[in-house]
Order: C-alpha cells, then structure tokens, then sequence
C-alpha cells in the first residue's frame, strides 16, 4: 500500500511534469469540473490536463487509503503521522491546483504546486520506508542532502515557470550533487570492508550522476530549440526525464537519511 | 476516526468551494483606463505628417519552420500544406513581416485620443491566429472569433492589464474583450494548440502599425512633433528598437528599422 501511494505520486510528477512542458497547465479554464462537464473533450493541450487531473485524485484516493489503512497496522505514532501528513499534503496540492487554474496560473502558485510535489514524493516515500523497516537516524551529510536537494527542486520549478534564470539552478546543481555525492560516498566507503554496499547510498550516488546529465541535456535540447515552435517532443521528454529524476533523486537521499549507520534499522 | 472526518470535511469544502467553476469573465475597462469616444482628438490626415518605413531582416533569412499539428487531426486537416510558423516571416526584400511599429512617446500629454467604435478582430482558423499580430486602443473592443470545427482556449498573458482564460468550442458566440490599459505586446496562446500564438499591441492613441508582408509600415496623421518611434517583434521580443524622429505638419518622412539575425 505505502509502494502504491510513492508510485502514484511518481506518477503524478510525471503528469504533472508533462502538463507544464506542453503548456497546456490551463487548457482547461474551469475547476473543479472540465469544461463544464466531468469529462472533457480530449484533444491536444485538455487530454494533459485532464488526465493529470484524473491521477491526482487515483493518488489522492490512495494516499487517503494509506493514512487510514497504517493506523491499525502501524505501532509506531511519527509514521502514523507522516501518513496523515501525506494525506494532508495532497489536500493541500489539490486546492493549489485549483487555485492555479481560477487565478490564471501564477507563478508564486505554479512554484509551490510543483514544491508540494516533491513534498508529497518525499512523504510517501518516508511512510513506505519506514514501513519496509528502513528506520534509523542517518547521518546529518544525508539529511543535509535531503534539504539541498529539495530547494534545487524549488530552484527548478521557478526556472521552469519563468520566475528566474537558470543561473541560480545550474548552481544549486553543482552543490547539491556534491553534498549528494558526499552523502553516498561516504556511506559507502564506511561499508567497504562489510564487501555489500548500501543500497541506498548506491541509489543516490547513481541518480545524482544520472540527474546532472539528464539536466545537462534538458538545457542544451532547450537552448538549441529556443525559437522552434514549443513543445518541441525532445524539449518535453529531456525535461520530464529531468524533474521526475530529480523527485527520484531527492527520494534516494530521504531512504539514505532514514538509515542508520551500519545497517541497523528499527523493526516495526 | 475524528481525523478522517475532519480531512474528509476539508475535502469536501474544498470541492465545494470550487463548484463555481468556469471561466474568467471578461474584464471591464476600469479606472484609469483610456475613456471612450467624445470629444477625443484623432487623426488629422489632412494637416499630420505620415511615418513610413521598412523593418529589415539584417542576416540570412531563415526558412519558416513547420508546424507539427499531427496531434489534433481538425488542425491538420484545414491545411492543404503543413502550416508554417509565423514567429519569423522574411518577405521580399528581406523585410520582417508582424513588427509592430508604434509611437512610443512625444505625443501631447494634454491630448485624449478617440476610441474607434468598430471592434478589432482575431479569427481561429486552422489553429492560428489570424492576423497574428493585432494593434489594438485601449478602451477599443477586441472580437475574438472561432473559425474551426474544434474547441480553443483564449488565453492572453498581459503584464499590466488583467489576465484572462476562456473557452471557445466550436459554434460558440464571439468572445469580446477590452484591454483597458498601454500594453506592448500582449501574447496570446491556446493551451489546446500550444503552437497557437498570437500579439496584441495596445496602444493609447490610434498611431501604430503593423508590418506587411514587404516588412513596410505606415503611421499617419501625426501632430507636428519629435517622437521616440518603436519596433517591437515576437522574435527579438526583449529587444525592441528606438528612434528619434522629428516631423512637422505634412509632412512626409522614412524611418526604417533594422533587426539583426
């Protein structure tokens, strides 16, 4: 159940992600109905829409479920919590996203719909782990991790939303996967001699080099095509690829943060 | 369970609070905006003096990209050859065509200028704007048309007038709308058709114009003066060009532009 609801929120980013590189984030003037109607007609811009629409509420359903569903299974009360809190966020993301639509797409709003995302991401991926027994206090490299790596996500979504240059993301980028690699990096080599490296620290290390490339090519597909008619199919799959890894990302360095040093984790 | 009923009251409140759903209604000219007809000044085209000129393309022109509509099959269908994009037309002559020419200051600041009654108009046909770049007065009514069998969204994304995002299904009545402030340029999409792109230049007197397919342009019936005379394109769109100019009554004078590739 704690799976389902991190993939349907991984989901969701992706939707979401597609929604704002095909531009069509008000391709449906109206909300919460589609067009006057529960379902719109499906042509060009409406069919991203509405199905980001249809996927946040299956997620919102989910993670619903799961906020009820671990309060009897779940002993321990700060994960019963971050369940409700899950559920919270998704409230909250759901009336950002109308409030979006009514009010043409601020930027302000635009930025924090695609923050509270990563928060969702990063709840859900916490409740999963800590169900799946990775409960542990991780070392503060990774928990910085976590913290760069979410304000990079913020940095992107104001580049994506035109409220700022790219400069101060491609930054945020170069200290962010250092402090990454530092986190993973160090963990491993604590584990060397243990001969099984951590899986998370693996996952990070391994997502955070992906990410720089992924970001790397996003930008030069985008520069290079800057005055070709948008969206362009690279345009819109190099930067969905970027911001779903990135929400993968920042998932990685939270499961490293929750793991203890030496393996050890908390049973339920 | 009191925490499920309460999430479950938000939610419902929320969806609720929502239910008014639709459509940004058109705004109203508010205050401050340019007043309507009645005892406004207008053009003397007896005694002004007239601006022409041609807007270069200074570089090798570029061939006009093709637009891919392959997503919506009524877009492709309206086109007997793929639609071309209009971002950067280079006629003949190298002249750019859609530069919005206008005179940007040193008009008499005492001076209201009238407020043409007739609507200017925008028709979606085959998932473009026609024209794709519009001069507008502010105060002036702007009639936005749906020419095609499909659903569009009017979405304008001004800076210093107010935003609006209105359905337009295929049939529905015209869309009306009044930009009531200055205003250049005003971009214009379709979030169904996101090729769709369109420019509106509001402007508080009646002296703008928009290039032809030659690059040319022509303002007339200006007041004896010296004016700062602007060019504004969708392709250097950051980088609007300035001149000075000096004209007296009747005259006849030439400013041409220069936009580098």
């Amino acid at each position: 159940m704690s799976l389902a609801a991190a993939a349907c929120t991984l989901a969701l980013v992706t939707a979401g992600g597609l929604v704002t590189s095909n531009d069509a984030a008000l391709a449906v003037p109206d909300w919460p109905l589609n067009w006057g109607r529960l379902v719109p007609p499906l042509e060009g811009g409406i069919r991203f829409e509405f199905a980001h629409r249809v996927l946040a509420l299956l997620a919102a359903v989910v993670t619903a479920w799961l906020a009820v569903w671990i309060q009897g299974r779940e002993p321990r009360r700060w994960m019963r919590q971050l369940a409700w809190w899950a559920f919270s966020a998704v409230i909250a993301q759901a009336l950002l996203g109308g409030a979006m639509v009514k009010l043409i797409d601020p930027k302000v709003l635009a930025i924090a719909h695609a923050s509270l995302a990563e928060i969702w991401v990063g709840l859900t991926v916490a409740v999963a782990a800590g169900y799946y027994g990775v409960c542990g206090a991780g070392n503060w490299v990774a928990r910085l991790a976590v913290a760069v790596l979410f304000i990079q996500a913020v940095l992107g979504a104001a580049v994506r939303h035109g409220a700022i240059g790219v400069v101060p993301h491609i930054v945020g980028a170069g200290f962010a996967a250092g402090v990454a690699m530092w986190a993973s990096l160090g963990v491993m080599v604590r584990h060397l001699d243990e001969g099984k490296l951590p899986r998370p620290a693996v996952a990070l290390l391994g997502l955070t080099a992906v990410q720089i490339f992924s970001g790397v090519a996003a930008y030069s597909v985008r520069a290079a095509a800057v005055h070709d008619p948008q969206p362009m199919p690279l345009t819109v799959w190099t930067t969905v690829a970027h911001v779903v890894l990135g929400a993968l990302t920042l998932g990685a360095a939270i499961v490293l943060a929750m793991t203890s040093e030496g393996g050890k984790s908390t049973s339920r | 369970m009191k925490k499920i009923l309460i999430a479950a009251g938000v939610a419902c409140a929320l969806t609720l609070a929502g239910c008014g759903g639709g459509e940004t209604p058109a705004p109203k000219a508010d205050a401050g905006a340019t007043p309507a007809a009645g005892g406004a000044a207008t053009p003397d085209m007896d005694n002004g003096a007239t601006i022409t000129g041609k807007v270069i393309f200074d570089g090798t022109a570029p061939a006009a990209k093709t637009l891919d509509m392959s997503a919506v099959p009524a877009c492709t269908a309206a086109h007997k050859t793929p639609a071309k994009s209009e971002e950067l037309v280079v006629g003949a002559g190298k002249g750019v065509k859609n530069a919005f020419v206008w005179i940007k200051s040193g008009l008499p600041t005492d001076k209201t200028w009238a407020v043409p009654t007739a609507a200017v108009t925008i028709t979606q046909e085959g998932c473009m704007y026609s024209p794709h770049v519009i001069g507008i007065m502010a105060g002036q009514n702007l009639d936005i048309k749906n020419g095609d069998p499909t659903n569009h969204n009017i979405h304008p994304m001004p800076k210093v007038n107010a935003d609006f995002n209105q359905s337009q299904p295929p049939g529905a009545a015209d869309i009306d709308h009044v930009f009531p402030r200055e205003e250049v340029l005003v971009p214009v999409k379709c979030n169904i058709h996101p090729w769709m792109r369109a420019y509106i230049g509001v402007v508080s007197h009646p002296f703008y114009a928009v290039t032809g397919d030659d690059g040319s342009y022509s303002i007339k019936g200006l007041p004896p003066g010296t004016y700062t005379i602007e060019v504004v394109h969708e392709h250097w769109i950051d980088q609007p060009q300035d001149q000075t100019i000096t004209v007296g009554a009747k005259d006849s004078k030439t400013q041409d532009f220069t936009l580098k590739g």
